[in-house]
């Protein structure tokens, strides 16, 4: 048991801290994925110089323009690459499930036209899934595809999606949409590539509860598509969808928000009930404990999973407590840190609140943590159904026409 | 990056496995528990000195394995995991913990090649009464080379052959070994929440004691054989917790009610997934707890209170959820479910409650930031 590299990967290390020293940028760009304004232009410059490199997608075959790297080279390249100042990376929606998506099942022609552009970041991605009327449940999509009524075998797709990840720049998107609602719900869906530019797509963004916009709402008006577009066999898009979900799997968060240190630094310089510090109130020193050892606990588990990683084996299950785990305490932390600033915790100018505001902007960004990419329930739907294999839930929809289906708002 | 077992060690895991179910079935078990006057499984104690595992992180030179603290690891899991009824814990993660820390050369001869063979069972005597381990809370007191005072609860101490002591001397507090059939030593069963774990008052006057380790350094020692214990422990304690969720699931998938499973139910479901959360952030600081500890890393002491807190909320959290998950028939004697709730409960209390690690653990973090 020891943290080392094994020789080959600290060899291959030291060849992407060679290559960074040269070629990282040496400052941060001020990030603006809002608008994705001046920080774009260095993100897509810093993303061509990585593929030219090969290390733009490290794990992707040959085939696809990639080096045919392991899973540990990503992980390292990922874990040098974030000590230096570079650009944020838009293109890791892209990269890491659409297009693995289209490519898996598309004509060698469409292979060719997207790999590369995508790659060297020319061209963004998009993945139009949740819709108001199915987040969780994803195979509720109602956004329409009919074929045109012409012969041409084209396709006119209608309806709303939301909360899309960077529509607003975006070139390009993989949709759900529905084909068949006289089918059962999974068996009336077809997947398509679009292009973003379409006159028929909108795109507007929603105004989050923590007054930014991350996030999208994408509206579908006859936008019409070539059969040549279809991902997949028509009405088989269930499936194809997975590969994009199965994809989303692989990716290790970190940490983010807030955290123990924050909250101890803060502890120390805020007075307690009795006027001494906060820091030597015992009910925040426990507090601080738990989430210590829950930070420490997320941590090794990523230890264990690139442990798993490094040997060439596939991680087990333990990875997939982590957004579970990060996103309550992020909420639960900023919380008791308001508590302990008592009546000046309402403030949230970085002004005037400690660090910034730090815990301020932890409380309202953490209830999209525990939604997005799969709600805690979801999560736990899946730990207890994958990992542990109890059962499905009973599901009323599954034999049911999607046209027939109760439909509440 | 390495951060698992070596093939090797969990090879030893599954042999332990396989050892416990044959040795240590729950019938055993009972055995221990169902009978008042029997402290501990006397044949599972000679059968596991047989394997070699009382010995497994003691030198050879010294009569033991010399394998290491890694090996340890894996067969404390799955002692915890068969709620074994021996005094596996008093006699190796204290005794010979504290022996190989603060020894002479002349004790770890003497003593350990005894604990190694299975020839003598030990104890760890800090407790005098309610409330944490504090300076103010020893009265014990040594002079001479003669205890007096009395330890209680003292794990394992009406069954065990020598006692580690925390007692002060000259106004400070130093660890001292004390032959419990020698003069001057009375010893008292207590009852015991988990009767598979005994207990005893252990009242001393004038009864030689032989200093072990540094004069006054006592609290500091008992600090540092605490953190060996600590990881120790933490490994039982997943042993344990990994089975509360295993018998959960198991008794979910077969249990119908309203016609159906009742692991089909959401409710059921998302506390069988709180509960394997709370395992595996306990099975992640263990295992940094395991790395420190056979590396006597600098980090011991902050990876050891880690691996404590998380393995006893997890254990804790696992059993307690278990019964609750059974529903009645959990709460029955006959029933397994109740081993596991009071072993959680002995676990997390036998090196200092969780509370107590916490309040540690943050002043060390103090420490570090302030260095």
């Amino acid at each position: 048991m020891d943290f080392n590299d094994t020789p080959e990967e600290a060899a291959y290390r030291a060849s992407v801290r060679e290559w960074l020293a040269k070629n990282a940028p040496k400052s941060a760009v001020a990030d603006d994925w809002e608008g994705g304004g001046d920080s774009m232009a260095a993100s897509k410059a810093w993303q061509a110089k990585k593929a030219a490199a090969g290390y733009a997608q490290i794990t992707w075959p040959k085939e696809w323009g990639g080096p045919g790297g392991t899973p540990i080279q990503q992980v390292i390249f990922n874990q040098e690459e974030a000590r230096r100042p570079v650009p944020p990376n838009p293109f890791q929606i892209g990269l890491g499930m659409c297009v693995p998506t289209v490519m898996a099942f598309a004509d060698e022609d469409t292979k060719k036209r997207f790999v590369g552009p995508a790659l060297r970041g020319e061209e963004i991605w998009c993945q139009l899934f949740s819709e108001p009327s199915g987040g969780s449940d994803v195979a509720a999509a109602r956004t329409r595809a009919e074929r045109a009524s012409d012969g041409s075998g084209d396709w006119i797709i209608s309806g709303q999606k939301v909360w899309t990840t960077g529509a607003q720049f975006s070139d390009y998107g993989i949709v759900v949409t529905r084909t068949d609602p006289d089918a059962p719900k999974h068996k009336g869906l077809t997947m398509f590539w679009v292009d973003m530019h379409d006159p028929g797509i909108e795109v507007r963004p929603i105004h989050q509860m923590s007054g930014g916009s991350g996030f999208n709402e994408v509206f579908f008006t006859n936008v019409r598509v070539k059969d040549s577009q279809r991902v997949g066999a028509v009405n088989d898009g269930w499936r194809v969808s997975l590969v994009t979900l199965m994809n989303e799997r692989l990716a290790v968060g970190g940490p983010s928000g807030a955290g123990w240190r924050e909250f101890m630094e803060a502890a120390r310089d805020v007075g307690g009930l009795d006027g001494a510090p906060a820091i030597k109130d015992q009910a925040l020193r426990e507090k601080i404990a738990d989430w210590y050892v829950a930070t420490e606990g997320l941590k090794h588990t990523r230890n264990r999973t690139l442990t798993a990683l490094s040997r060439g084996e596939t991680p087990g299950p333990e990875n997939s407590i982590g957004k579970i785990v990060s996103a309550m305490q992020m909420q639960d932390l900023a919380a008791t840190a308001l508590e302990m600033l008592d009546q000046y915790g309402i403030v949230s100018d970085p002004q005037l609140a400690p660090l910034h505001a730090a815990f301020q902007a932890s409380l309202l960004s953490a209830p999209a943590m525990r939604i997005a990419g799969g709600t805690d329930e979801i999560l736990k739907n899946i730990i207890a159904e994958r990992v542990l294999g109890l059962p499905q839930d009973i599901r009323v929809d599954k034999e049911v026409a999607f046209k027939d289906l109760p439909r509440g708002r | 990056m390495n951060f698992d077992f070596s093939d090797e060690q969990k090879f030893l895991k599954s042999e332990a496995r396989k050892f416990l179910e044959a040795n240590s079935p729950a019938s055993r078990v009972r055995k221990v528990l169902d009978d008042e006057a029997k402290a501990y499984d006397a044949d599972l104690w000679t059968a596991v000195a047989g394997q070699g595992w009382l010995g497994a992180a003691i030198p050879e030179a010294n009569g033991g394995l010399g394998l290491g603290h890694l090996e340890l690891c894996v067969i404390a899991e799955e002692l915890g995991r068969a709620v074994a009824p021996i005094p596996f814990a008093s006699t190796v993660y204290f005794l010979a913990e504290a022996v190989m820390l603060a020894g002479s050369e002349a004790q770890k001869a003497e003593i350990l090649p005894k604990i190694a063979a299975g020839e003598i069972i030990g104890c760890m005597a800090t407790s005098e009464g309610p409330g944490p381990l504090t300076p103010g809370a020893v009265q014990t007191s040594v002079s001479g080379g003669k205890l007096a005072g009395a330890k209680i609860p003292v794990a394992d101490g009406d069954i065990a052959d020598l006692a580690v002591v925390l007692a002060k001397e000259g106004g400070k507090a130093g660890l001292f070994l004390v032959r419990l059939d020698g003069p001057g030593v009375a010893r008292e069963a207590v009852s015991t929440l988990d009767p598979a774990r005994d207990a005893a008052k252990l009242t001393f006057k004038d009864a030689p004691a032989e200093r072990l380790g540094p004069a006054g350094e006592g609290f500091s020692l008992v600090e540092q054989i605490f953190d060996r214990a600590a990881v120790l422990l933490a490994f039982e304690q997943l042993g344990g917790a990994d089975k509360c969720l295993e018998a959960a699931k198991t008794y979910a998938l077969e249990r119908y009610a309203f016609g159906r499973p009742i692991g089909s139910y959401q409710a059921i479901k998302h506390k069988l997934a709180d509960v394997y959360v709370k395992n595996e952030l306990a099975r992640s600081n263990s295992y940094y707890g395991a790395w420190a500890l056979n590396t006597n890393a600098a980090e011991l002491s902050l990876a050891a209170a880690a691996a404590r807190i998380a393995a006893s909320e997890a254990y804790w959290f696992a059993a307690k959820e278990n019964i609750q998950t059974h529903g009645g028939i959990g709460y029955t004697w006959e029933m397994d479910c109740h081993l596991y709730y009071k072993r959680a409960q002995q676990l997390r209390l036998v090196a200092g409650a969780p509370r107590a690690w916490k309040e540690r653990l943050v002043s060390q973090l103090e420490r570090r930031n302030a260095a």
